[in-house]
């Protein structure tokens, strides 16, 4: 007798289109919880786009899909973005609120406690600027925010674009130790890169998109 | 809904607030606007114009659209916008939130050109006294048409040009309504007959916004 896992992610023949432009075309992916995947590619291979349509971003065009049990093709997909976090390469807050008003911000409109910011920005290492202006954080610094908001959040996927542009080895190393918390609490992390993942601590699984189609996998 | 909604009012006062656009940027615009319409009058006629009403509101629907365009664009960054998205806000609640904050920015903008009006376009201030309630009236009115029309056309291109263009067919009632009341309070008219029709246009613009908003924003 075997247990079968069921995928947290399972795509079968994913389009993605827009303008009636493919931006995916005939993706097949499974995805395990616990799971590490980098996707990489060149710049327009469909890397951001993947990971919109695994956010609920952007709607299923063709093929079939599930994303944490939810079915892509039919359903409301704001359902689906509750369960799935995203922390955007651009920044994901409002740059004019301090970090502590962007965390409760977040948190009330998740019903979780307040207690849970102090600690996210104690796990994230940023418990020292929870009253400075977003705009006036370094890019690490934001990452590190972007973090403590997925924290607060507890998503059963993690869906990271770009996370290591502009961060520097300490920070790296510091976001790899992270993501193997998270890991090991049983979430799903996609990371989108433009390289292979250079960590010693995380053994992902790489794949590679080119032109909105899977080109290789390790 | 209300929860959302008073979350999303308090985020965008505090933005505003924080930021001081409307207090360094769209303020002096409006004062600069209303006195360049005192002198295009001139000093002697200004005071017995029946055109105060008119430029009060022309004024103040400039300051309007900055306002709207402000409101929508903070929302609008791509990182921001996808890291809100997954937190699975109530659409009818975000509306009314943002509405309700811009109609607060309106009202104390509203205020002050109003008194701007009195000074600048020597406007009766019995008269400006009189005409408050179907000011707040038409400002609130402008606001939920302006965050609708503004989520509309956030998402593509010239947002800034768009806006005036798509949303004259449902800001014009509403300034003819409000010039039209503010009038007849200078001239000790019935002000509740446009202030009824003022709350009409208000409540259906509200009713759209709450089953709309959600769908402007999805696409």
């Amino acid at each position: 007798m075997t247990n079968a896992v069921t995928p947290t992610v399972d795509l079968h023949n994913a389009v993605v289109l827009s303008g009636g432009f493919p931006l995916l075309s005939g993706v097949d992916l499974q995805l395990l919880p616990s799971s590490l995947t980098v996707i990489t590619g060149a710049n327009g291979a469909g890397k951001t786009s993947l990971l919109r349509l695994l956010a609920g971003l952007v709607p299923l065009s063709g093929g079939s899909g599930t994303v944490a049990g939810f079915d892509l093709a039919n359903g409301d997909l704001r359902e689906l973005r509750r369960r799935v976090g995203w922390l955007g390469h651009e920044g994901s807050f409002y740059d004019d609120l301090t970090v502590r008003e962007n965390l409760t911000f977040a948190a009330k409109a998740l019903e979780r406690p307040l207690i849970e910011i102090e600690r996210a920005l104690q796990r994230v290492g940023l418990s020292n600027r929870i009253d400075t202006v977003t705009k006036k954080l370094s890019a690490g610094q934001r990452r590190r925010l972007g973090l403590s908001w997925l924290l607060i959040r507890r998503p059963e996927i993690w869906l990271l674009d770009e996370p290591y542009a502009s961060l520097d080895d300490e920070a790296r190393t510091f976001f790899d130790a992270l993501i193997a918390d998270v890991l090991r609490s049983g979430a799903t992390v996609v990371i989108s890169a433009h390289d292979k993942l250079k960590s010693e601590a995380l053994q992902p699984r790489t794949i590679v998109l080119g032109g909105g189609r899977i080109v290789s996998e390790s | 809904m209300i929860r959302t909604a008073l979350l999303v009012f308090k985020k965008d006062l505090r933005i505003e607030m924080r930021s001081r656009v409307l207090l360094w940027q769209v303020l002096p615009f409006g004062v600069m606007a209303l006195l360049l319409c005192g002198i295009a009058l001139g000093p002697s006629h200004a005071g017995n114009s029946s055109a105060g009403p008119g430029l009060f509101y022309l004024v103040t629907l400039l300051v309007a659209l900055l306002m709207i365009n402000r409101s929508q664009s903070v929302e609008k960054t791509p990182g921001t916008k996808a890291s809100v998205a997954t937190l699975g806000l109530d659409p009818a609640g975000v509306f009314l939130g943002k509405s309700l904050a811009l109609a607060t920015e309106l009202w104390v903008t509203g205020i002050i050109l109003l008194g701007g009006s009195v000074v600048i376009l020597h406007t009766s201030l019995h008269g400006a006294i009189l005409a408050l309630p179907s000011v707040v009236v038409t400002l609130a009115a402008l606001a939920v048409a302006g965050t609708l029309y503004g989520a509309l056309t956030s998402g593509g291109d010239g947002a800034a040009t768009l806006l005036p263009v798509l949303a004259l067919p449902a800001f014009a009632p509403l300034l003819i309504a409000g010039e039209r009341s503010f009038s007849a309070a200078l001239n000790h008219g019935g002000i509740w007959r446009w202030w009824l029709i003022l709350s009409v246009a208000l409540s259906v613009y509200t009713a759209i916004g709450i089953l709309l908003y959600g769908v402007l924003e999805e696409s």
